[in-house]
């Protein structure tokens, strides 16, 4: 007889009107390794908890059943008062005789039948329940933050004001991502540099951030409060300890090249910044347009260089760093409408642009000063089209997704023309209008009134004539063709997952949704947290999204980074897969099934069967810091080495058993 | 004993979705029938079809594995393994001997209460059209 102890819990009436607790407590003490049995009012009650304590002690119980509510309830209760007693808080079973029987079923024998087979079930359970024990990890108190647009500035600041250190890293040279792009920003039309660079100022200031440009994650290995990430420094040729940023350099380059940041609507030398404002406020040369890298000649930056900050020869460097959590926020870019959609011209016109490249032209220190002009010519644009969707809510061409901000800053870029441009016209070409924001209907509603024509349906046909640009569609509410010859077409084209986020995320072993972009631990429950313990999202990366959601996210999923980085250890659930390495054939059949990665194939020594040699064989390894206990790998292994601590095999098979005893 | 006459069928539910919508039908007083014995499991891709060969050998006269909808296992991943297992699951009942109408996979989530007590009825009076 294994001495278990069942202590069957009237709930008040709850349970007790419902069924026969006398006559399941009568069943419990003739079950063999039932050793007491006991009835009370109320389980989870002082004096309820009390009872079974002095059971224990009394009885010299080993193992204990409740039959009472759900486990979803008051396991943790009864848990933690088993930590009181001597028993190991996981020789407990719950037998769910409430939700689950008194509550929903109305034949008092045959509820009472149900509950003897549930304490029955818990019973045999139970005998194979062992001793567990939470464990705990350290945690290292540091942040990395991945992608330094307004997502990853946000969230850098928030965990740096709780006091932590953080590493904000970004690919670019400089920090501000897309929005330090943007003009003046929906639908308060604050002017986006305002509100953006002070706080990149304030990245670059603050104590508790380390900011790391130009730089890219090689490879991520550990988890939860004990990450490892290998950084690459990619080589800037410009020594940023001693140089001013003073610009002569910038200046005196003779190369011109497409500017990525205006969009190829300007162009910049080889040693340059992003942009004027950039952070950190010091340039570095691109190795794919400088002459002296590419050939050896030229030479002008060193010449001119008063510090003797450059460094033609510098080199990427490896570090490893150790943090306790990473916050993912690299954003998105905007699709390349020329391959998707041949109809508009594939980019054979310069005045069909995307709506980037129309922020760049309304920007005041954009490539035009920020007067609207036509790339081709330079001329004003009397007539502007604007055609949302591009790529968006298009499951032939493009993605089946909306890209929720451009709905908004169509009507934005509209009254940017009316307001700029006097006597212009502006066509938008929609599908429907989607302004669910504070202010946004409102904004929608304004940018009408200011004279913009909403015409609904999809431009089929984009083409050239003459001096004109001619957009052809239909408008499905009148249920007729119209033509617009326009001198500026601009596409609002749908974001799409950032360059290498599907590398990214393969380093870290966060997944991807459908379309690319990083699937949350939960839509709604868990909508910062990736299903990697430890990894936050913040920002577009998650999901197209404007900037103050954005941002809103990047607090939360702050906050969840502090909350982690707040703790000095961390307990981890004991009820984790666990390999047999005598079992264990080392096939790796659980590896690809675990969806954490948790699971690694590693050498461990044996000795070879018959000639007792020493050898090294494969055997698959658990790592608890990751592992999350669901016991897919159980099921993929072939020889039953690989068990769930908790859940095993033979416990569930004890329950099947019990209900045919 | 009474009850002989009435079939007995086990459920294996995960604890996020199922388990919990079944805890809710019970907090909403619905009433469905006794025959059902859920044991409790983490995942539906906890369950391994050798559980539920065992729960008919033992004399299960219906089988159900119930998890979260496709696309919202709490661990993400864990039941597309799952229905990709209970596809093939009519095949081992039928070499097994065992009539594949008394086995069934579904989707309940947390919230799914109604959903929990329809399907629990369902499957008891199919599986009472079965006969013992
Ligand atoms: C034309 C246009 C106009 C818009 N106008 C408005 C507006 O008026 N109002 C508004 O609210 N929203 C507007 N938006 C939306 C706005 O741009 C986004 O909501 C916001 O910029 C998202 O910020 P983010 O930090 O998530 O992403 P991003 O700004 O894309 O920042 C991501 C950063 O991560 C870096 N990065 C990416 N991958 C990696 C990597 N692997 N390693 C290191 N670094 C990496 C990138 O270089 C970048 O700096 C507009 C969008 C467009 C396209
Ligand atoms: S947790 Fe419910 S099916 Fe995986």
């Amino acid at each position: 007889m294994s001495k278990t102890g069942v202590f069957i819990c009237h709930c008040g009436t709850n349970i007790a009107s419902a069924l026969d607790v006398y006559k399941v407590a009568e069943a419990a003490k003739a079950i063999p390794d039932v050793s007491y049995a006991a009835e009370y009012k109320y389980m989870c009650s002082e004096p309820g908890q009390q009872l079974i304590l002095d059971a224990i002690k009394e009885q010299g119980l080993k193992r204990i059943v409740i039959a009472a509510c759900s486990p979803r309830m008051h396991e943790i209760t009864f848990r933690k008062m088993l930590k009181k007693s001597g028993v190991n808080e996981y020789l407990l079973e719950i037998a769910n005789i409430r939700e689950q029987d008194s509550w929903v079923h109305e034949d008092t024998g045959k509820a009472t039948e149900k509950a003897i087979d549930l304490v029955r079930m818990a019973v045999a359970k139970v005998q194979k329940n062992e001793p567990l024990k939470t464990s705990f990890i350290p945690v290292t108190k540091r942040a990395l933050v991945i992608g330094g647009g307004i997502a990853g500035i946000q969230a850098a600041l928030d965990i740096a004001d709780a006091g932590h250190d953080v590493v904000l890293l970004e690919r670019e040279p400089s920090i501000g991502g897309r929005m330090a792009m943007l003009d003046k920003t929906f639908p308060t039309l604050d002017c986006s540099a305002c509100i953006s660079t002070p706080k990149m100022v304030d990245v670059s200031a603050h104590p508790n951030i380390t900011l790391m440009t130009s730089c890219e994650v090689e490879s991520v290995s550990g988890y939860i409060g004990n990450f490892k990430v290998a950084i690459r420094k990619k080589a800037k040729y410009v020594n940023h300890d001693i140089c001013t940023g003073c610009g002569l350099c910038e200046e005196k380059c003779p190369v011109k090249t497409d500017s990525a940041f205006n969009r190829g609507l300007s162009k910049r030398p080889a040693i340059y910044k992003l942009f004027p404002q950039a952070v950190p406020a010091k340039p570095v040369i691109d190795k794919e347009s400088c002459i002296k890298i590419k050939s050896g000649k030229c030479g002008l930056c060193e010449k001119i260089c008063p510090l003797g900050c450059i460094d033609y020869n510098d080199e990427d460097r490896l570090v490893e760093e150790e943090f306790g959590a990473i916050v993912l926020a690299t954003g998105y870019k905007l699709a390349e409408w020329q391959s998707m959609y041949d109809e508009y011209g594939a980019g054979r016109f310069p005045d069909v642009i995307d709506g980037l490249q129309f922020e760049r032209l309304v920007n005041a220190s954009g490539p035009t000063e920020g007067r609207i002009t036509r790339p081709s010519d330079g001329k004003e644009p009397k007539t502007v089209v604007i055609v949302k969707c591009v790529g968006s809510r298009d499951i032939k061409k493009g993605h089946p997704y909306c890209s929720r901000a451009c709905c908004m800053y169509a009507a934005k870029h509209a009254h940017q023309i009316l307001e700029k441009i006097p006597g212009s016209r502006v066509f938008i070409f929609y599908i429907d209008v989607r302004t669910p924001g504070k202010g946004y209907e409102e904004f929608y509603d304004k940018t009408r009134k200011d004279g913009a024509v909403y015409v609904r349906g999809r431009v089929s046909r984009i083409y050239k004539e003459g001096d004109h640009i001619v957009c052809q569609g239909e408008d499905s509410l009148l249920g007729r063709q119209v033509r617009v010859n326009a001198d500026l077409v601009v596409l609002e084209t749908a974001m799409e997952p950032s360059e290498g986020s599907a590398e990214l995320l393969g380093l870290l072993g966060c997944a991807k949704d459908e379309d690319g972009w990083i699937q949350e631990a939960h839509p709604k429950l868990r909508p910062v947290e990736t299903q990697v313990g430890g990894v936050f999202l913040a920002g577009v990366c998650q999901g197209p999204k404007d900037i103050p959601d954005t941002v809103a996210q990047a607090s939360a999923s702050a906050a969840k980074a502090i909350g982690l980085l707040n703790k000095d250890e961390m307990e981890t659930s004991p009820m984790i897969a666990s390999v047999a390495e005598d079992k264990c054939s080392g096939c790796g059949a659980c590896e690809p099934i675990c969806p954490y990665k948790a699971i690694t194939l590693e050498r461990i020594p044996d000795r070879e069967p018959g000639t007792g040699r020493k050898i090294e064989r494969p055997a698959a390894r658990v790592n608890a810091g990751l592992c999350q206990g669901c016991g897919a790998c159980t099921v993929a292994c072939r020889t039953g080495a690989i068990d769930l601590l908790g859940f095993r095999n033979n416990q569930i098979l004890q329950e099947v058993d019990a209900l045919w005893p | 004993m009474a009850i002989d006459s009435e079939p007995k069928i086990v459920a294996f539910c995960c604890n996020w979705c199922t388990y919990t919508g079944a805890d809710l039908a019970g907090l909403n007083r619905m009433k469905y029938p006794e025959n059902v014995r859920v044991i409790r499991v983490p995942c539906s891709g906890r369950v391994n079809p050798q559980f539920i060969l065992r729960a008919f050998r033992r004399g299960a006269d219906g089988v159900m594995v119930c998890g979260c909808h496709p696309g919202d296992c709490h661990y993400s991943t864990g039941n597309y393994f799952t229905r990709r297992r209970f596809m093939l699951m009519r095949e081992l009942l039928e070499f097994n001997g065992i009539d594949p109408r008394r086995f069934h996979a579904r989707w309940i989530s947390g919230s799914e209460a109604a959903k929990f007590r329809d399907t629990v009825t369902e499957v008891t009076e199919m599986i009472r059209g079965l006969g013992k």
